[in-house]
């Protein structure tokens, strides 16, 4: 079993990248998206290959799965610590390829009739090259800091892309925000890093999801774990810091301020990473870490995985449900389905049956890729059609794009679990496993599922049906090197469902078989299809209730749509606070207390030698005077102590 | 002649070819064929240090030693090891993109490349010497041209800049200079003669009273040059003032002296006496770090942008040698190396950017991606090295930093060593404040739709610092493994006193 | 050598002239003045010199020779002084100490 050639999946698109990125100005339109594509197509070959063999030949030994690790060190920190280079081949690692492989493919076909024209071209090209060569390394990461440093580069490459359109300053405040937001969770990250590498002695995965030494209480790693600063647990501790650099990423609450706004780039790169890839980079990063999230104090870490998910998926629901800008509807939608896998996670046991919630979550991840880079695809091609972003822009569009109605419809049954569509099977899985676990996080998701179910059909009768615009020209369907992606797409989200999923991945490597739970499958099917009840009677044709609804509502109506005043409180911090408060009395401070007093040095000395240089007149007399003064002293205090 | 003393008198024969020259044309090709000599010579250096570091043990290597004057025991002394071979390749090739960037220096050329030169020189001795009164003499060297250069071939309030910086920095060297004599006078402690030769003092066991008083006197001699809180405020005056290449000379090379003097002298030395104060020189030198970097972000002038993160990232060094553990001393010697080049680089495209537009006012910029593609692209990347992003060598340093400094599981050190790490938020706030405002948006000023591209000279200045800051950043094995070798002898100075080994 | 006339009433004149040339010489602005002072001051060591060599040692001459020298001094340094009064009346038209400033800090 070799998987070395796995090391060529990142490579590859990084060579694009140099390519691209040195000569950006001198390859043109078309030889960008040959060299782009077709890069990624190899990528993406190797990528199936390594899943195909992974899963129906070598991987799995007496029906357990076996990590495989290539690795090399890159940097020493100490005896112990250092930062290795490599891939590690394991289910979850596979699974995650095959997502990245096939999204990334997508978009970059979708792209060369999207960004068709566009005088940037080939640097979009060259930095969504740059992103999947990221997000490769990310997945392949053997260690804590491998990781981190491709989360980091991950992070470069989605402020890149959201300020594409560098020249409008929406986007450019929105790169930073985004960048600087993912910074500050992943402060958080790196001190968890830190404290796990001081206590545990390494940086590797494999080493620190031993479960032997996880279950063993005199092992080094459980040994540490009881010892405590400030308070908590070294090892809880950090792990919660680590699972708030995934928060940040996966824009969970409250680091989730930066996903609405990163809609300001090209809407491939939506889809592309705030949709499918990056922002799931957290929910991987957990899971990677599962077996430690586990054990250490009973999962105490764990718990709060699952409360921020669930909260998070509630909230984002919530807000979702009175937005008007399209693409930050699907926004909020994704940061709903993210908490979803959160809490999937959160909920999780270990080993067996128990493992539902781990494999659910990556289930989920899988199909909500899917049908979301498709919501997002679809949404770029009815901008791309009218020029505009808002919901009261659109309606009645069905006529105009039929290709893309169908595929969005496939795409929003199948985010709001109507079976046989791929959400279906992934969310029950999900409830499932909420249900057994913990039935409050389970009314909680019942609620959102039904939420998700209105929101989405919302955006799908608004845009589709509704009362027809007056277009300034007529809308139409997009190129086929456009539509072509979507098909693909839907049919992805019509299929994977049946996927038997946990004969693939569960937290211990074993596979297993599950079943559908007809009573929770029977509820959620309910409840979503009450939600899209509603979005009928409501917005199907134009009518009044929306209105009526939203002013008997009128002060919670008002939170939501301005989204609870999270980017007011956000900016009321850093403006008001940090920049007001701290940074400008700093500079204060420096210059004119610390400067000052360098300055007031200097100037005394000057003041000081002004005063007294007045002896040094120049006037002969005043020296006669002085000398024969102070001969007269001398020989006065002489004569004196002579007698 | 033997390959260290070539780094002093290289410059020396230049600088007398250069009193002949008769054009700008001759001073520049003079400069850069010295300054190219120099730059091979670091080459040849490295390589000829891991050659002999494989057969040679010695903690210096390549030594020689001259009697300069005999009654005061005082010698020329050389030798290098890992670290200042290291500093010495950082040196020259900022003082070979220095010449580049300075290609159209009209007013003085030939005295300007003179001056500059001689601070060169003050650098090469000031790496080599292992005699600390050399030291001390090369130490000064370097620091008295910066104010000619200053002064007369500066911007802005110069004279008041040139002024402050070299007298800060002469009121530093008093300090410096009597901590050095203290050492001086100390190093017969165990009945031998008084030496300034610094292989000779470590082997002496200065009395720990006399430590206690020299420590902080020394520190705070090189501290101040190493931009340390509160004697940091000549650095942000002297760059906004000085030309490009001054600034990335003093910024990228000089201000390293003061990093690697403590290390050199004051720490190897004076163990037990950085073991006792090094609680209060982290408080100062952490909280530099946040306020360098919280400074930063309330300034419009590009070059007082720079400088305050200097004294961010410089401050960074300082933690990490007080933090003594051998990582953190990689990661303060890599920190050093990084962000010489970093800044280095930074100050010579703001020298460009200003030489274009006039104005350094990043509140009149904008929009200059669209107009000079290649330069902003450029500052962009060494913006993000700066932030510490992978792939580029602030990561490195910085990782190596932050890893050995949480070695320590005392509750103070962890609190400073995370005070340092948030500094990396911080930082991220103002390099993209500055790409955000300068290089996207809107172009602000019609003027600004057309600007000259770059040109061939500095294009090869860039490539000259970038590339090592992307070779470190890309494989950083074999520098750190170098350098950390050398670092030996420093953990067996600590060791003696059992510092090491449990917290303080 | 006169009777009734010892060393100290010679002594004592001569301070009282040296003083009276030092008075002048802190107090006086006017160049000529101070130059006067100064000849008063020079006249006072002269006697000195004089009237110690005739008391004490009075088959010596060394201190006449000195009060000569001093003489040829004064003579030499008086018309340089006034030269160089001169030259600055010239310039400023005056000889008070307190026009000429020119060089002053």
């Amino acid at each position: 079993m070799d998987f070395t050639y796995t090391i060529l999946i990142p490579l590859i698109p990084l060579i694009v990248f140099l390519i691209l990125g040195i000569y950006s100005l001198k390859i043109k339109e078309k030889a960008a998206g040959i060299i782009g594509v077709s890069g990624l197509s190899v990528s993406t070959i190797l990528s199936l290959y390594t899943a195909y063999q992974y899963f129906f030949h070598v991987g799995k030994v007496d029906g357990v799965y076996q990590p495989f690790v290539e690795k090399t060190v890159w940097m020493n920190f100490t005896d112990t610590l250092a930062i290795d280079m490599g891939v590690l081949i394991d289910p979850i690692s596979v699974m995650m390829l095959v997502v990245v492989s096939t999204i990334s493919l997508m978009v970059h076909l979708y792209s060369r009739g999207y960004m068709h024209g566009d005088t940037g071209f080939t640097r979009f090209f060259a930095y969504l090259s740059l992103f999947s060569f990221s997000m490769y390394g990310l997945v392949l990461a053997t260690n804590l800091f491998q990781i981190y440093i491709f989360w980091e580069l991950v992070g470069v490459s989605s402020f890149l892309l959201i300020g594409y359109y560098y020249t409008k300053p929406s986007a450019v405040a929105a790169s930073k925000k985004a960048f600087i937001v993912t910074r500050f969770a992943d402060f958080g990250f790196l001190i968890g890093i830190l404290m796990m590498g001081f206590y545990t002695g390494t940086f590797d995965f494999l080493t620190l999801n031993d479960t032997a030494a996880l279950q063993d209480m005199n092992s080094p790693i459980m040994q540490n774990a009881g010892i405590t600063f400030m308070g908590f647990s070294v090892i809880t501790t950090a792990l919660v810091l680590i699972f708030a650099g995934g928060a940040g990423k996966s824009a969970m609450f409250p680091f989730h301020i930066w996903l609405p706004d990163a809609m300001e780039g090209p809407t491939p790169v939506s889809a592309l990473i705030h949709a499918a890839t990056m922002v799931v980079a957290g929910v991987y990063l957990v899971a990677r870490l599962f077996p430690m999230f586990y054990f250490v104090d009973d999962g105490a870490a764990l718990q709060v995985v699952a409360y921020v998910g669930a909260f998070s998926s509630l909230l984002a629901a919530v807000i979702a449900l009175t937005q008007h800008d399209i693409k930050r509807i699907l926004a909020f939608s994704t940061m709903s389905q993210i908490g979803y896998l959160m809490m999937a996670l959160g909920v999780s046991g270990y080993g067996g049956d128990e493992g539902l919630g781990f494999t659910a979550s990556m289930f989920h991840l899988f199909t909500h890729a899917m049908f979301k880079a498709l919501l997002f695809l679809c949404a770029g091609s009815v901008i791309h059609a009218v020029h505009s972003n808002l919901l009261q822009d659109m309606g009645g569009l069905r006529k105009y794009l039929p290709i893309t109605h169908i595929t969005f419809l496939i795409a929003a049954l199948a985010i709001a679990g109507i079976p046989p569509f791929a959400g279906f099977f992934s969310k029950d899985e999900i409830l499932v496993a909420a249900f057994q676990n913990n039935p409050l996080l389970f009314w909680v998701e019942w609620i959102v599922a039904g939420l998700t179910a209105f929101y989405m059909f919302r955006l799908y009768f608004g845009i589709f049906w509704g009362k027809d615009r007056v277009y300034e020209h007529a809308p139409h369907e997009s190129p086929l090197s456009m539509t072509l992606p979507l098909m693909f797409l839907a049919l992805m989200s019509a299929t994977v469902g049946f996927i038997p999923f946990s004969q693939f991945v569960s937290p211990d490597f074993v596979a297993y078989s599950t079943h559908l739970h007809w009573d929770v499958a029977a509820m959620s099917v309910g409840i979503g299809a009450i939600g899209i009840l509603l979005a009928w009677v409501m917005y199907k044709k134009e009518t009044t209730i929306p209105a009526t609804i939203s002013s008997a509502f009128g002060f919670f109506y008002k939170w939501t749509f301005n989204k609870f005043y999270f980017d007011e409180l956000y900016l009321f911090i850093t403006r008001q606070i940090i920049f007001k408060r701290i940074a400008q009395p700093f500079a204060w401070f420096d210059r004119n207390v610390v400067d000052g007093t360098m300055n007031l040095i200097g100037n005394s000395t000057v003041a000081i030698s002004s005063k007294i240089k007045g002896t040094q007149s120049g006037k002969v007399q005043d020296y006669a005077f002085t000398f024969v003064s102070g001969i007269v002293v001398l020989v006065m205090v002489f004569v004196y102590f002579m007698n | 002649m033997d390959i260290l003393s070539l780094f002093v008198t290289v410059p020396i024969l230049t600088m007398l070819v250069l009193v002949f020259t008769r054009n700008r044309k001759q001073v520049r090709l003079v400069s850069l064929f010295g300054s190219l000599i120099q730059f091979g010579m670091a080459i040849h250096l490295l390589f000829a240090y891991k050659t002999e570091r494989a057969v040679n043990t010695d903690i210096m290597v390549f030594v020689k030693d001259y009697v300069w004057f005999e009654q005061l025991n005082i010698h020329y002394a050389i030798g290098v090891d890992g670290i200042s071979v290291a500093m010495l390749l950082l040196t020259s090739i900022v003082v070979l993109a220095g010449v580049f960037i300075s290609w159209k220096v009209e007013d003085l050329a030939k005295e300007f490349f003179i001056s500059l030169i001689v601070l060169a020189t003050g650098v090469y001795g000031f790496f080599i010497s292992i005699d600390l009164f050399t030291m001390v003499v090369f130490y000064e060297i370097a620091v008295i041209p910066m104010y000619l250069l200053i002064g007369i071939w500066g911007s802005g309030p110069k004279e008041y800049a040139a002024m402050k910086l070299t007298i800060m920095l002469m009121g530093a060297s008093a300090v410096l200079l009597v901590g050095v004599l203290g050492i001086y006078y100390n190093s017969d402690a165990d009945g031998g003669p008084l030496t300034f030769n610094i292989l000779e003092i470590a082997q002496v066991n200065i009395p720990f009273e006399a430590q206690r008083i020299f420590f902080p006197l020394t520190f705070v001699g090189f501290a101040v040059l190493g931009a340390l809180f509160p004697f940091h405020t000549w650095s942000p005056d002297g760059h906004a003032s000085a030309p490009t290449a001054v600034s990335m000379l003093h910024a990228g090379v000089l201000m390293k002296l003061g990093g690697y003097g403590i290390f050199r002298v004051a720490m190897y030395l004076l163990p037990e006496g950085a073991m006792d104060w090094s609680w209060f020189f982290i408080i100062l030198s952490s909280f530099g770090v946040v306020y360098g970097a919280l400074g930063a972000i309330r300034q419009n002038d590009l070059k007082y942008i720079n400088a305050y993160s200097s004294v961010s990232h410089l401050g960074m060094v300082l933690v990490a040698l007080l933090m003594l553990t051998k990582t953190a001393w990689n990661g303060a010697i890599l920190q050093s190396l990084s962000h010489g080049f970093m800044t280095a680089l930074f100050f010579a495209l703001i020298g460009m950017i200003y030489e274009r537009t006039h104005t350094r006012d990043i509140m009149k910029l904008g929009g200059l991606l669209k107009v000079i593609p290649f330069i902003s692209a450029i500052y962009i990347i060494a913006g993000m090295a700066s932030l510490g992003l992978p792939g580029f060598s602030g990561f490195v340093a910085e990782m190596n930093i932050f890893v050995g400094a949480f070695q320590h599981p005392d509750l103070f050190r962890r609190i400073a060593t995370i005070v340092t790490v948030s500094a990396i938020v911080v930082t991220a706030v103002y390099i993209l404040r500055v790409v955000g405002i300068m290089l996207m948006g809107p172009i602000k000023n019609p003027e600004f739709n057309v600007l000259p591209p770059s040109t061939w000279y500095e294009r090869y200045g860039i490539f000259l610092l970038l590339l090592p800051i992307i070779g470190m950043g890309l494989a950083p094995l074999w520098l750190s493994d170098m350098i950390s070798a050398s670092l030996t002898p420093f953990i067996a100075q600590f060791e003696n006193i059992k510092y090491l080994s449990h917290g303080f | 050598m006169p009777a009734g006339v010892s060393l100290y009433e010679i002594l004592t004149v001569s301070t009282l002239l040296f003083f009276i040339g030092v008075y002048g010489f802190v107090t006086r602005t006017n160049l000529i003045s101070i130059l006067l002072s100064i000849e008063l001051i020079l006249n006072a060591a002269a006697i000195n010199f004089v009237a110690v060599n005739k008391y004490l040692y009075p088959d010596m001459l060394q201190g006449v020779y000195f009060s000569v020298f001093i003489i040829a001094v004064a003579a030499a340094e008086t018309a340089l002084a006034i030269s160089i009064i001169i030259n600055l009346y010239r310039l400023v038209t005056s000889v008070e100490v307190k026009e000429t400033e020119t060089m002053k800090y």
